[in-house]
């Protein structure tokens, strides 16, 4: 038996697979397909201070390698999503990382304090780069030193691990990672969807009602192993890796690249059962290369 | 929470239909045993580009065993489909959404428009008591499954646009006929035409229920693609999922 534990800066986690914040809903909707107390930890979908209606329809498109989503961050409100999703969740007796947003410093810091002491809740995931909501989101996460200040902010109202999730559309990677971990953060994220349109020629219209969207599903996947790659080369704190994971070796790479813990994302639309086949797929690979454990794989790429 | 299962199920049976309509008898028995009228089912098909996403399709029967999906060819994932043969393994997902209700408190009334008869025929062969379908679409081509109807001893009666087959004139002409009778509505297909059953059934004092259609990814209420403004018996509105709060919503619910 090969150990799949991970410590994902202060998350412990019973192998390294979670799911991507907004692929899973809150957890309890794909109960009936998978056994998801088999998960890593559970991540779900962007919470802040109040309900938030999202953007209109169309929210999505269907494109090569993937899809293109404006969601626009729908949802229930903190002190919703503590009394109607924490339950179950809470239940499962898996950690639970939630994903968190708002539109100032301020807001980021009261969801965090709101959510410090409630029981099942594991880490908390900033969303600091979602393409979709405007005034929140990737505001934020385009600029080192706002993801820093933000960190900070959080950091002083929560004693549970914080996890900066990083944006894409950005020279470099490594600052902001720098910026993370010198403000506190125990692990980052990374990466978000990358901004991206869709045209329907036709009609000669955005496909999206919000005009744009976030690419996601295996057409971002070797842009995420190399930003992944960049980030191991400067983090002190674990990495969250994600983008495109539809097969074990998906996985496998970003592990190599330099990631602790890995989270599927668009591939549980198209086949929920993905996550579990991943968890089996890094066992069976551990297996066949002889290592004990898959801390010995994380970020063991080679260059001569 | 009902029982939903991802299973392979193979192709039994597919053949085209007219005007680029198609039927599909799957090999699934669990979900077909599961299914109720007005459930769907999200299909992953086989031979599309990597990270293609899955498509609904409401279940248009379930016998034997067998899953009937009745579609037309519309995209990407249709044409696909429609190429596939007999034998051929799909991924089946369902039985999803709530369901239309099955105890009318009047005759029921179904509205289909074109293929959005699909699950009203399953519903007629759950539903306790004979009633009416009243069906349309733009031409006599788009006119599917009345034959289902007539052999359970269901009245019809047809509306094509172009007066191709049945009256010359829309589905909702046909509904406005039943004016004074108590009836329970149920109705399937284009957005544009449930929002005018809905008015009307709701002028007639009746009960409509109707089934929408929406583009989703999802299918389980994960990913909120598939959203709609809905209110509440108090007048205060929310968002629901249509994959998973519904897909039937009752006309007063539903905010257009």
């Amino acid at each position: 038996m090969v150990d799949l534990t991970v410590n994902l800066g202060g998350i412990r986690m019973k192998n390294p697979v979670t799911v991507a914040s907004g692929t899973f809903g809150y957890g309890q909707e794909y109960a009936g397909l998978i056994d998801v107390a088999r998960l890593g930890a559970v991540t779900v979908k962007g919470i802040r201070l109040n309900p938030w209606p999202g953007n209109p329809l169309p929210r999505h498109a269907e494109v090569m390698g993937g899809m293109v989503n404006a969601i626009g961050l729908q949802g229930p409100g903190v002190v919703g999503f503590i009394e109607e999703d924490m339950p179950f969740l809470r239940r499962l007796g898996v950690p639970v990382i939630v994903n968190i947003w708002g539109t100032s410093e301020t807001e980021y810091a009261e969801v965090a304090a709101a959510l410090d002491h409630v029981d099942g809740v594991s880490g908390l995931e900033l969303n600091v780069s979602c393409p979709n909501v405007k005034e929140g989101g990737a505001a934020f996460g385009t600029d080192p030193q706002m993801v820093g200040a933000l960190v900070k902010a959080v950091r002083g109202r929560t004693g549970l691990p914080i996890l900066p999730k990083l944006a894409p559309n950005v020279p470099s990677v490594k600052p902001f990672v720098i910026a993370a971990q010198d403000n506190g953060a125990d692990a980052v994220s990374m990466t978000n969807t990358i901004p991206a349109m869709v045209i329907d020629v036709e009609k000669r219209r955005p496909v999206l009602a919000n005009k744009v969207g976030g690419l996601s599903g295996p057409a971002i996947h070797q842009v995420a192993v190399k930003m992944v790659w960049e980030a191991a080369q400067v983090a002190k704190i674990p990495i969250l890796a994600m983008g495109g994971i539809m097969e074990p070796v998906h996985a496998l790479e970003f592990i190599i690249a330099g990631a602790t813990a890995v989270a599927v994302g668009t591939a549980n639309f198209i086949d929920p059962s993905t996550s579990l086949r991943v968890i089996d797929g890094i066992a069976e690979y551990l297996e066949r290369h002889h290592m004990n454990s898959v801390s010995e794989l994380t970020g063991s790429l080679q260059i001569q | 929470m009902s029982e939903m299962f991802d299973r392979p199920a193979a192709i039994r049976h597919h053949r085209p239909l007219q005007g680029g309509y198609c039927e599909l008898i799957l090999d699934v028995p669990e979900i077909a045993s599961a299914a109720r009228p007005g459930q769907f089912v999200h299909i992953r098909i086989p031979g599309m580009n990597i990270g293609s996403l899955r498509r609904p399709f409401s279940i248009a029967g379930a016998d034997e065993g067998g899953l009937r999906i009745l579609y037309k060819k519309v995209g990407s994932g249709t044409e696909v489909l429609g190429q596939l043969p007999q034998g051929v393994l799909l991924q089946v997902m369902g039985p999803l959404g709530n369901g239309f209700p099955l105890v009318p408190e009047g005759k029921p009334v179904l509205v289909g428009g074109g293929f959005g008869v699909a699950p009203l025929g399953f519903l007629a062969k759950r539903l306790p008591t004979k009633g009416l379908l009243l069906v349309g679409g733009r031409t006599d081509q788009d006119i599917l499954d009345v034959a289902i109807f007539k052999g359970l001893g269901w009245e019809t009666r047809v509306a094509t646009q172009d007066g191709s087959l049945g009256v010359r004139g829309l589905v909702t002409d046909l509904l406005d006929e039943m004016k004074g009778e108590k009836i329970e509505v149920f109705g399937c297909g284009p957005d544009g035409m449930l929002k005018a059953v809905g008015e009307r059934g709701i002028a007639m004092g009746a009960k409509v229920w109707l089934s929408l259609d929406k583009h989703m990814v999802c299918s389980v209420g994960a990913c909120l693609a598939c959203v709609q403004k809905l209110r509440r018996s108090d007048g205060s509105e929310w968002i629901g999922r249509v994959c998973k709060d519904g897909p039937v919503f009752e006309a007063r619910e539903i905010v257009w």
